[in-house]
């Protein structure tokens, strides 16, 4: 489906990928994320080939390095609003004095602080993807990967998630992918491409 | 709106998408059905060839005067032959005749054939062209079941046991199957008098009455006339008495075969309701589109019904070929082995199961169509969906029915408050395992481990879901429980008793069930002169009848010593009593059937007259639920003057060798080849065995039922696991391991079974002791203390602690095989 893209994203950056249905976008982020191993070719993260790395060492590397934001939320209902946040913090051991602070801390930054206890079943649309994003943000990933963030939502809501993935991104100090077919949400990042199935083109706005 | 077009490409998506869960559950149905129908069928098969055979010995008699075994004097006979209201009186003679080398008796019935063709016409076509022939003294026209069974063919000869002699009968002829399936020879009433040894003496008389009006006041007036211990009786309270002694056996299979239905309907319960949620987004969108509220629960139902339909074809057509082959393998026993069943009743069995299986489809139906559709129609938590299913206040009112119901007494000696305290303890207990659940789980500790911690999690949010598809196993698993406490329990009574019942090395017994053989005075001494034996216990028992509508009651004459009493008597309350002639002891049967109490001082009839004893003591009999009495023999003698015994029980000295001194016994007694002589370890391990085995039944019901629920739980851990597909997925994306995610599943796997198993333990105690002392205690009318099978009650919640855990990691494992990583986009 892709075929001879070659592409490098610094720390720091947050750019979109666009491009029509069937493109290959999901199939992009499934290959960055180590979900899907390329036929031929390399991904390099941090130096090292995610299509090398066995399936316990791929997890374990998302489980430190990545933050997934999806157009689902996919939070989970049995657990309260800081449990959720909490999720990756406990898989990496962190202790629970620490993980409370910074789980407050995250609530806080994505404007739900306070919802701790609160159960996703009472929350809305817009606040569930906040969790969302808080969740996929808590552990300081080096790459927060965001599929269609916004496409549950309505326009107003999507704004302000959008604005607040961001500004997220750009906190953490890691980079950021947002996977799209919104022109207006690919306006929120640095930098926007076109997948076409062979390369990734710059968007013809010229932020490309 | 046609009401089933939508239905057809949901139902078809659900079969395509579990096949497997659906044939299960329609396989509970039919299995319910099967033993339901089948266990009736087999009941009602016996108790019509039972029927049959009574009515064709009891012909066209209006009346028939019964006495003891041992008869009464043909006086009463030529009495009643005169009688203004008497158009017909037949004299007979009904014996157990016992047969050499320990077989089973073979019941005989001496008649007048001149006299006995008015009240049983059927006879005359019977003896056709042999009629003259029934007169040869030494006579006996037999069943077909009776000369199969002795091995003879008309012509040949047979031995019969009578006192100490061996006695020849030549078979004359044979009945048909059809007008006499049971075991049994008729012989001329004469020949039999004098074959067996009862000259002058009959035990029953049939008589036709002049005028078939007033049949109630002339058998009562009859009746006053009839020496201590004869009875007269209608042909319907005949019957109704014979079947009254199985009546207690029939109702427990029928009740036992009503719970695997029950397990079928729980069953069509939890598929339906976990069906109902999974879907509930396109049932919702039914609704959106124009489905109303009546139509998506006449839908729902009809998925329910649907279940049911092939369930109970599939359960009706097994139950007719079980109880084909246990009526065939059992023939004889239960008749000719042909089973004649009315039609409708299959269709009854048919539209009962359809029923049962619709009534568990019902409670999803209705709370889908209560719904709104709104909220069917948003993604999200599937617990708020099935809330309304924790009717817990509910569960509670009929727990404490359950408490009350066991307080009352029986109604025409069946346990029907038993029953339906068990039944409102078990369907409260299943409305309560929300609450229930839901209060373990808040409670249950935090690992720090975050497979196991996320597992718990998962659990407290969806205890609704989880109650649902526990409710199938513990159903099943509460009464696998309960009767496994109660038959633990009654076992343990039963050792005890056996114990007190063999206090001594050897057993001598004259021909089981058996009228015409004992042991005589001479055999006593022969006994007690045996090398070995150190003292000898005689008995003498017999049958004797104290009212016209109960079974007759056992009158057992002991030769006691004060001392001995108490040991030997396995006494419930009372004791040894004061030495005094009339002292008696009872059965707890007596108490409860005849109202009996220690201290009374009753009447009995005894040889053909009344007297006064003084009951001081209440013993355990598991031997007989019709009742028993134990007099001294001393006393017995004094009335009698019959010296003669049934059985004997010998002490031996400390050198002595039980098996030498059987063949020893054999030996020196005349006709000792006919004894049943063992020694007491044989007796009880053969008794223990025979116990063991009558209730292999129930076990093997009970494992397929439990087999069922645990597939239940399979089935619906597969849906849980295949809905919690994006679940895993976004776990997966977090940096879960696979191993952890497996972890979490033994743990959620191991947490419910672990809910249901004690959940179904506590449960099946507390209907234990509804089976022990009250559904017991009023069916057979003896008491069992209670005794709790610790090795294998752990052994069986292990192994389903097991087995419910390892079936959530496989479902689980297939789901995550399934592409769970991407399942987290199904919906983008």
């Amino acid at each position: 489906m892709i075929d001879g893209l070659d592409f490098t994203l610094r720390e720091g950056e947050y750019v979109a990928i666009m491009g029509e249905s069937g493109v290959g976008k999901s199939t992009l982020l499934n290959l960055l994320a180590g979900l899907d191993r390329p036929d031929s070719g390399r991904i390099r993260f941090d130096g090292v080939d995610i299509g090398a790395l066995d399936d316990d060492a791929t997890t374990l590397l998302r489980r430190r390095s990545m933050g997934f934001v999806f157009q689902a939320f996919h939070v989970l209902p049995y657990m309260t609003v800081a449990q959720n946040v909490s999720l990756p913090l406990e898989l990496l051991g962190v202790s629970g004095k620490e993980r409370q602070t910074r789980v407050e801390q995250m609530l806080a930054a994505v404007g739900i602080e306070g919802y701790g206890s609160r159960y996703p079943r009472e929350l809305s649309g817009g606040e569930t993807q906040r969790v969302a994003i808080a969740r996929a943000l808590v552990h300081r990933p080096r790459l927060v990967l965001a599929d269609e963030p916004t496409g549950n939502l309505d326009p107003r809501t999507a704004q302000s998630i959008l604005a607040l993935l961001r500004e997220a991104v750009h906190a953490s100090g890691g980079a950021g992918i947002l996977i799209t077919h919104s022109q207006t949400a690919a306006a929120t990042a640095d930098r926007a491409f076109v997948l076409d199935g062979r390369a990734l083109q710059p968007l013809p706005d010229g932020r490309g | 709106m046609n009401d089933f077009g939508p239905w057809r490409a949901l139902w078809l998506s659900q079969l395509r998408e579990q096949p497997g869960r659906l044939a299960v559950t329609a396989l509970a149905v039919a299995l319910g059905v099967a033993l339901f129908s089948g266990v009736y069928m087999i009941n009602t098969g016996a108790l019509n060839e039972f029927g049959k055979a009574t009515r064709q010995l009891v012909g066209q008699a209006d009346v028939i005067i019964r006495g003891p075994s041992e008869g009464f004097r043909e006086s009463v006979f030529v009495a009643l032959a005169r009688d203004a209201d008497v158009k017909l009186a037949s004299p007979a003679l009904e014996l157990a005749v016992a047969l050499p080398r320990e077989r089973e008796s073979l019941q005989v019935l001496g008649v007048d054939p001149l006299r006995a063709v008015g009240i049983q016409p059927a006879l005359l076509g019977e003896l056709a062209g042999d009629f003259v022939n029934l007169f040869a003294s030494d006579g006996i026209f037999l069943s077909v079941a009776a000369a199969a069974d002795l091995k003879v063919r008309p012509g040949e000869r047979f031995d019969v046991i009578v006192g100490q002699q061996t006695k020849s009968l030549q078979v004359l002829g044979l009945l048909s199957a059809a007008a006499y399936p049971q075991r049994i020879g008729i012989m001329d009433i004469a020949s039999a008098q004098w074959t067996l040894d009862r000259l002058g003496i009959i035990n029953r008389i049939d008589l036709r009455l002049a005028s078939a009006a007033n049949v109630d006041a002339i058998r009562a007036r009859i009746a006053a006339t009839l020496p201590p211990g004869v009875t007269a009786l209608t042909p319907a309270i005949e019957q109704g008495r014979a079947a009254s002694m199985s009546r207690a056996y029939r109702i427990n299979l029928n009740m036992l075969a009503l719970v695997s239905l029950l397990t079928g309907a729980f069953l069509v319960f939890a598929t339906q309701a976990l069906s109902v949620l999974r879907r509930r987004t396109s049932l919702s969108l039914l609704r959106a589109l124009g489905v109303t509220r009546g139509q998506l629960q006449r839908g729902l139902l009809a998925e329910g019904l649907l279940l049911g339909v092939v369930g109970s074809a599939l359960g009706v057509a097994l139950g007719h070929v079980f109880a084909v082959g246990v009526l065939a393998a059992f023939r004889g026993e239960l008749g000719t082995g042909t089973l004649q069943i009315h039609p409708l009743a299959y269709v009854a069995f048919f539209l009962i199961g359809t029923l049962v299986a619709a009534l568990g489809a019902w409670v999803p139906a209705r709370e889908a169509a209560r719904r709104a559709p709104a909220h069917g129609l948003k993604s999200g938590d599937a617990e708020t969906a099935i809330t309304e299913l924790r009717p817990a206040g509910l569960g509670l009112a009929l727990l404490a029915a359950g408490a009350a119901l066991a307080w009352l007494p029986p109604i025409g000696g069946v346990a029907v408050f038993g029953y339906g305290s068990i039944a409102a303890l078990l369907f409260g207990a299943v409305l309560l395992v929300p609450a229930a659940s839901a209060w373990l789980l808040a409670r249950a500790p935090v690992s720090g481990r975050v497979p196991l911690d996320v597992g718990l999690a998962q659990l407290r949010g969806s205890v609704t879901q989880i109650a649902v598809s526990l409710a199938a196993i513990i159903v099943s698993f509460s009464l696998m429980v309960a009767m496994a406490i109660m038959v633990y329990s009654f076992r343990q009574s039963f050792e005890v008793w056996l114990s007190d019942q063999l206090p001594a090395d050897v057993q001598v017994r004259a021909a089981q069930g058996s009228d015409t053989r004992f042991l005589s005075e001479a055999d006593a001494t022969q006994l007690s002169s045996l090398d070995g034996v150190a003292s000898i216990e005689l008995r003498r028992q017999s049958e004797i009848a104290l009212t016209a509508d109960q079974p007759t009651v056992a009158l057992i004459a002991r030769d006691l010593t004060p001392a001995g009493r108490d040991g030997v008597l396995a006494l419930v309350t009372g004791g040894a009593g004061d030495g005094a002639l009339d002292n008696a002891w009872i059965s707890e049967a007596m108490q409860d059937l005849y109202g009996w109490r220690l201290g009374d001082r009753v009447e009995v009839p005894i040889g053909g007259t009344r007297h006064s004893i003084s009951i001081v003591g209440v013993f355990r009999d598991y031997g007989r639920s019709t009742g028993a009495i134990v007099i001294p023999r001393e006393r017995y003698i004094e009335i009698t003057a019959d010296r003669t015994a049934t059985e004997a029980a010998l002490w031996l000295t400390a050198d002595a060798n039980p098996n030498g001194t059987v063949a020893a016994i054999r030996a020196a007694l005349p006709g000792g080849e006919s004894l049943e002589v063992r020694t007491t370890t044989e007796i009880r391990e053969l008794s223990l065995r025979a116990f063991d085995r009558a209730f292999l039944a129930t076990y093997a019901l009970e494992a397929v039922a439990v087999l069922i629920g645990l597939l239940g739980v399979a089935f619906a851990g597969a849906s849980t696991a295949l809905a919690r597909r994006s679940e895993f997925g976004m776990l997966r994306h977090v940096g879960m391991l696979r191993q952890q995610i497996v972890t979490m599943l033994a743990g959620e796997g191991f947490l419910i079974s672990a809910l249901g198993v004690l959940y179904g333990l506590l449960l099946g105690a507390a209907m234990s002791l509804v089976l022990i002392y009250v559904v017991n205690r009023q069916s057979f009318s003896w008491s069992i203390d209670l005794a709790v099978p610790w090795m294998q009650l752990a052994l069986l919640s292990i192994a389903l602690l097991c087995a419910a855990t390892v079936t959530n990691v496989i479902s689980g494992r297939s789901a995550l095989r399934a592409d769970a990583l991407r399942a987290v986009r199904e919906d983008w």
